[in-house]
């Protein structure tokens, strides 16, 4: 099996997605959640082209503002598209309606094709906004933000162990792997590999529960009942409220699109 | 396996994120501030597992493990993978984000099935039995969880089955490996470090 194959394109290198310093790094990291969320709302209540189009070039242009790794960025949207692509190939063959291509005895229709491509464009234009808005984050920022916004306390610090332990883990199994590679071991589609793997995430387990273990242990000795004091700078500034103030026209614009166009085609959704 | 945002009937979607904050309100309730680093620990590891990708007959796929977050965490893996799940949607743009109660019951309520079916099984004291139910766990939370993803889809419209069906048959050699793979990670740690499956000190 060719080496590339053997991890995922993407690959968890720390906190958040390194790029340039933007203007959307400076805004309130609350209202970027925020915006995020009705964002995606509005955009997956859409069902005709202009608005779903706009809100997709929004997105475009957001990112845009944000400086994102462009190619990076492209990725991993394009990432997202695969996991759903048989999906989004067999819509137009599935629902049935009127046919304009027939493919070996299938015949493909409108209908399937216009659902198919709604949606590829609430989709996109959702994870894009999300990997600029909020992936452009810290993640201990992120989970800060979701505390202040009322997010159950409990969950919040589970993120952050979830984060800390992420790049723990993450290292213990990069060293695990060099070591088997040392003993020149390769992946292969036998069962060797599979109780390989097996013992890999076994021991990862056993490692890092121990090391857990002990840093519980030593958050003891200093006190630790259960409460994380969270000591950060989330301040409201008059550039929140003026990007408050423009999301929310760019958002009521996309549903006042949404709400005069005509039927394109008979609706699919 | 992850389900993008905007595929879903909206009634779906509601429902995955009514059902997922009862799992996870449940979940964090039994979670108490002992067992916070090791719910993060297993919430990192399945994050970290859906990037290592395993050969499979001529292909590779990645691993779910939630099985073995479920044997390991029981109602916890709930909280424990609403994390993990919406890491991934945010820093790698898997799956989408009003979807994450969707993705996530799909995947947590299989783990709890796994630890209320198989649960006392991986206890027991001879390694390799306990081995035999880790790997009818690994298999079955696959499973289970492909039932569910095929569910979600078939119930958004006519338009889904095919897809559905499709998606419940591409889980069958995940299910194989994380049956086998569960198998010898339960192997492992029955020998090693049983308190992790549950099995008190003394009696280790």
């Amino acid at each position: 099996m060719p080496k590339f194959l053997e991890h995922s394109t993407v690959s968890w290198k720390g906190q958040q997605l390194k790029h340039p310093s933007s203007a959307i790094d400076r805004l309130d990291p609350r209202l970027r959640a925020v915006l995020t969320f009705l964002f995606a709302l509005l955009v997956v209540s859409c069902q005709h082209y202009p608005a779903l189009i706009s809100a997709l070039l929004v997105s475009l242009v957001t990112a845009m503002i944000a400086r994102v790794d462009r190619k990076r960025t492209l990725r991993r949207v394009l990432a997202m598209d695969l996991f759903m692509i048989f999906l989004l190939i067999l819509l137009p063959f599935s629902v049935p309606g009127d046919s304009f291509l027939t493919l070996a005895g299938l015949s493909a229709s409108w209908q399937g094709l216009h659902q198919a491509l709604v949606i590829i464009l609430k989709a996109n234009a959702v994870i894009l906004m999300l990997l600029t808005l909020v992936g452009t984050m810290d993640a201990s920022t992120l989970g800060h933000a979701l505390a202040r916004l009322k997010v159950p306390e409990k969950l919040v610090h589970l993120m952050l162990f979830t984060v800390r332990y992420l790049d723990v883990i993450n290292r213990e199994y990069k060293r695990m792997r060099m070591a088997m590679r040392a003993r020149s071991f390769v992946a292969r589609s036998d069962l060797h590999t599979w109780r390989t793997f097996g013992y890999l995430f076994g021991m990862l387990l056993v490692r890092s529960l121990e090391r857990s273990e002990r840093i519980m242990m030593a958050m003891k000795c200093r006190g630790f009942k259960g409460q994380l004091y969270l000591l950060d700078e989330i301040h409201w500034r008059r550039q929140d409220s003026f990007c408050c103030l423009l999301a929310t026209a760019i958002l009521a614009i996309i549903a006042g699109l949404e709400l005069n166009s005509p039927l394109l085609l008979s609706n699919g959704g | 396996m992850h389900i993008v945002d905007g595929a879903l009937a909206n009634e779906v979607v509601i429902a995955g994120a009514l059902l997922s904050a009862a799992g996870v309100a449940i979940g964090l309730k039994k979670m108490d501030m002992d067992r916070l680093p090791q719910t993060g620990i297993l919430s990192a590891v399945f994050f970290i597992a859906s990037l290592v990708h395993v050969p499979v007959g001529f292909s590779s796929v990645h691993l779910i493990l939630n099985g073995l977050i479920g044997i390991a965490l029981g109602w916890a893996a709930f909280p424990a993978l609403l994390i993990a799940l919406l890491l991934q949607a945010v820093f790698f743009g898997f799956g989408g984000l009003l979807v994450l109660g969707v993705n996530t019951f799909n995947i947590a309520l299989p783990a709890l099935l796994v630890y209320l079916i198989c649960g006392h099984g991986v206890r027991h004291l001879n390694p390799k039995v306990a081995a035999l139910w880790g790997a009818a766990a690994g298999a079955l939370a696959i499973a289970f969880t492909a039932l569910l993803v095929g569910a979600s889809l078939a119930l958004s419209g006519e338009g889904f089955i095919t897809a559905a069906k499709l998606a419940f048959a591409s889980h069958i050699p995940v299910m194989l490996l994380e049956g086998f793979l569960t198998g010898a990670t339960v192997l492992l740690l029955s020998k090693v470090k049983p308190e992790i499956l549950g099995v008190s000190g003394d009696r280790a």
